[in-house]
């Protein structure tokens, strides 16, 4: 029986924060090789596709980079929660709903100055992501029922609400495909096609919009809101113990509203991304997996939006680089990279602590020595 | 010259930059009662660990009768004779006590022949040293006294020779006390060894034969207890001279300013705690509140704070009533109104072990300028005044940016107390301000609470430390159940009375 015991305080910032993601996404890698080896393609050649796929080429980087946008909503959609210790799992339901409000807002407002429609439709899209979070976190703080089991539940509902909406009330009646019609074309928000015609550069078509810099916007806001306000200071002391909350005369229960809202309103602006900037109408099922992607990339980017737009633009990679490696090896399926995606979540979620005793003990050996040398 | 039992020769043990032993050595003979006493970080505690297996040693070695051992685990050391009591119980709460003891013991699939082969060895033990313990009793329906008495017949059954007990009478009435010292006298007397661990110098010089002190994680003297007295042992533990007694001068009372009439508090199971308690206190005066822990002192301070809601009765304010049945005014609103709290559990409650050291230090003053000004912190005005109000109030290290958890005890507690004292409340609430900090911290903080009802506070002082209350407060009252079952100025009273009364006795 061994027992590795580290002294916390005397852990580098960047061993845990850097170090070991580092080595936990290695790993998980090293295993995915495995697999495709396995499948009887080359890993490395792989590799090399995932690489040249998501930066070889500019239209390659702009899909990354759409995909990066994505992932930065819905990962900072669930540190929030998760700082005031809520487990949201309902992005993918928030997100959902959230693209009803950018839709419904904008259509329904289509005749004001352009700027304003924009904005309009962001707060629609957070608005309606943070009501569809309202409910679960109003079940948890006053009735108690886990917000784990709530928003796993909720995003069924979403999913049920949505198709119902999209077959029987804003279905598009010219034809029979479950989608809106779509948006006028002047206010799409402008792509990055658009922005690089102006600068004079040709290039071909990518998803890359405005909303990624509303992204990284979002980036700013969650850092100041948790850590240089009140509120986030109140959200992660209700978080990390509610005793001494209510202690301090801090309410648990609008903490609880406070932060889950906040969390569905950022998974709602996925809709900003998807409706506004790229397929200009609701689509079924167009969140497809981006809400439960998010919570790997807050895990692995530690829940703080430092973190986050690392590992959502490594999950972009992933998603663009391994679209790539589909078309190019037949042998690997877009289920690989599904495979790909849990072995990293296992990797850095999961097992987390598997290798963090043992790295963090090598490093402060090796940090004492240096200093009794 | 008998050899010693146990000896440890040059054991060192660090975790990361922190050298908790250094150099140990340690002899204890055998069938005698050692004490092992020293402020909390001394290192008593990891010492004990490493004998016991918990830990290992960086270098050293431990020989036990002569014989030098290698002790990986627990089991090594239980396979050696020797065993531990720890502070918090580690039984099952729903199993009998005979369960509890085998635990882990149990020697057959089906219970049959050894089971009752153990209960009869188990009689024998209770028999020889007065147990008094019925083996098919519940745990869950025992007293804590009863509760420790198990632990030590487990360790008796498993073959110890060694006894190891980790701040033993922390959650004793002083009866209990007495009957655990009859219960360890019983075992010297059969030819074991006591090794007792405390921070309580009246607990040494009771018992011990023999006596070791620790200092930061070293060994500073070892004596004999009848050559010694506990002055000088507690200069030996913080290295200087210490004031045991605090000094206090008399001071005129003021008006009433703090009043609970008829108060009732259900806990959160919705069992009362607290029943009809009527109290005041007046400016310039120190209510202790005496009773072992559980007789509703807790329900009562979280009730009193705005933290729990009153059943019936009513409290009150500078003549306002703060809090009844119907409403209550939050920790908040009550901060306002000049009341602070010191809460009992500083880990549960006063703390957020998480945070950084001025994180904690504007805890529920968080949202009031200058730390916030229109919902946005000030960092800079926060790590200013935190910096120096850590000055103030000693807290070591000086480091506002230190995660919490990485300050003592004692040096935790200080942030608490420099917190909540820092508003020069009018009323005070303060439940177990020392427990588990060292003795330097202990007079400093006794002097911070003087010093406070110096300049007019009320102060409610709840505490399981009898030796704390008769020494700070003015007048005293012992709870028990729930009720208030005795009030006494201190000026004529003693522990003997106050410990029966805790007991429910008298």
């Amino acid at each position: 029986m061994s027992n590795i015991v580290v002294d916390k305080s005397k852990v580098p910032w960047w061993v845990s924060n850097v170090i070991v993601p580092l080595v936990n996404l290695t790993l998980a890698l090293l295993v995915s090789g495995l697999f495709i080896f396995i499948a009887g393609e080359n890993p490395i050649e792989a590799v090399k596709l995932i690489i040249f796929g998501s930066f070889g080429y500019i239209q390659g980087f702009a899909y990354t980079l759409y995909y990066t946008t994505n992932f930065i909503f819905t990962g900072l959609a669930f540190a929030v929660a998760f700082h005031c210790r809520l487990f949201n799992i309902g992005g993918e339901g928030q997100a959902y709903i959230g693209g009803l409000g950018v839709f419904l807002v904008a259509i329904n407002l289509s005749f004001l100055p352009i700027p304003i429609v924009w904005l309009l439709s962001i707060c629609g899209a957070f608005l309606f992501g943070a009501a569809w979070a309202y409910i679960p976190a109003y079940l948890q703080s006053k009735r108690g029922s886990h917000v784990v089991i709530t928003t796993i539940m909720f995003n069924f509902i979403a999913s049920s609400l949505m198709i119902f909406l999209l077959v029987d009330v804003i279905r598009d009646t010219n034809q029979m495909a479950p989608h809106t019609v779509k948006l006028p074309e002047a206010i799409w928000l402008p792509s990055f096609e658009a922005f690089s015609g102006i600068l004079g550069i040709k290039i071909r078509y990518s998803p890359l919009n405005l909303t990624f810099l509303l992204a990284i916007a979002s980036l700013f806001f969650v850092w100041f809101l948790v850590w240089k306000t009140k509120w986030g200071y109140e959200m992660r002391a209700v978080g990390h113990n509610t005793q001494a909350a209510i202690y301090a005369g801090i309410s648990p229960h609008k903490n609880i509203i406070i932060a889950m809202c906040i969390s569905g309103g950022l998974a709602g602006l996925l809709g900003v991304n998807e409706i506004l900037g790229v397929s200009h109408k609701i689509q079924a099922g167009f969140p497809a997996g981006y809400g439960f992607t998010g919570i790997a990339v807050a895990l692995m980017g530690r829940n703080h939006p430092i973190g986050i737009l690392p590992a959502a633009f490594l999950f972009g990679i992933l998603y663009q680089g391994g679209s790539e490696v589909t078309f190019e090896m037949p042998n690997i399926t877009r289920y690989m990279f599904v495979a790909v995606q849990g072995l990293i979540i296992l990797f850095s979620g999961a097992l987390e602590n598997l290798f963090r005793p043992q790295i963090e003990s090598f490093f402060v050996r090796r940090l004492n020595k240096e200093v009794n040398a | 010259m008998v050899s010693p039992i146990l000896e440890l020769t040059n054991i060192n043990k660090s975790f990361g930059h922190v050298q908790a032993n250094k150099n140990i050595n340690l002899k204890i003979n055998k069938g005698t009662i050692h004490g092992i006493i020293g402020e909390n970080g001394a290192g008593k505690s990891t010492l004990m660990s490493i004998v016991f297996g918990l830990y290992q040693a960086n270098s050293g070695s431990i020989k036990i009768n002569g014989k030098e051992i290698n002790l990986r685990s627990p089991r090594d050391s239980i396979v050696n004779g020797i065993g531990m009591v720890h502070q918090h119980f580690m039984l099952v709460e729903n199993f009998t006590v005979l369960e509890n003891i085998i635990l882990g013991f149990e020697g057959e699939t089906v219970f049959g022949e050894k089971l009752a082969n153990a209960k009869k060895d188990l009689e024998k033990l209770c028999k020889t040293y007065n147990f008094n313990i019925d083996l098919d009793a519940t745990i869950a329906d025992l007293s804590v006294g009863f509760r420790q008495r198990v632990e030590i017949l487990k360790s008796l059954y498993r073959g110890a020779e060694i006894l190891i007990l980790d701040e033993p009478t922390g959650v004793l009435t002083p009866q209990e006390v007495d009957e655990l010292f009859k219960i360890l006298r019983s075992l010297k007397d059969e030819g074991k060894t006591i090794v007792l661990i405390t921070h309580k110098l009246i607990e040494i010089m009771d018992l011990t034969s023999e006596v070791s002190v620790m200092r930061q994680g070293e060994m500073v003297g070892h004596t004999k207890t009848q050559n010694t007295n506990k002055e000088q042992l507690a200069e030996m533990m913080v290295g200087r001279s210490v004031l045991l007694r605090v000094d206090k001068k008399e001071i005129k009372k003021g008006e009433v300013i703090f009043k609970v009439n008829n108060l009732s508090v259900k806990d959160d199971l919705d069992v009362i705690r607290v029943k009809n308690i009527n109290l005041e206190i007046r400016s310039g005066e120190i209510l202790g509140i005496a009773g072992v822990t559980g007789n509703g002192q807790t329900e009562l301070l979280e009730a009193l704070s705005g933290i729990r809601k009153v059943e019936s009765g009513n409290i009150q304010l500078f003549g306002e009533k703060i809090s009844d049945q119907d409403n209550f005014l939050n920790p908040r609103m009550l901060k306002e109104k000049g009341l602070a709290h010191v809460p009992e559990d500083r880990q549960r409650m006063g703390l957020i072990s998480d945070f950084k050291a001025h994180e904690n230090l504007i805890f529920g003053y968080h949202d009031q300028e200058p730390f916030s000004k229109s919902a946005v912190l000030n960092s800079q005005e926060i790590t200013e005044y935190s910096s120096k109000i850590m000055q103030e109030y000693d807290v070591r290290p000086n480091s506002p940016n230190l995660i919490t958890s990485n300050f003592s005890g004692g040096n935790q507690q200080k942030i608490i107390l420099s917190r909540e004292l820092n508003e020069n409340p009018k009323v005070l609430l303060v439940g177990q301000p020392t427990r588990g900090v060292d003795i330097g911290a202990i007079e400093f903080i006794h002097q911070r609470l003087i010093d406070m009802r110096d300049r007019g506070a009320a102060i409610l002082l709840a505490s399981v430390e009898l030796d704390e209350i008769l020494s700070l407060s003015d007048r005293i009252i012992v709870m028990f159940d729930g009720k208030i079952v005795g009030e006494k100025e201190n000026k004529n009273v003693t522990d003997r009375e106050l410990g029966l009364l805790m007991a429910g006795v008298a």
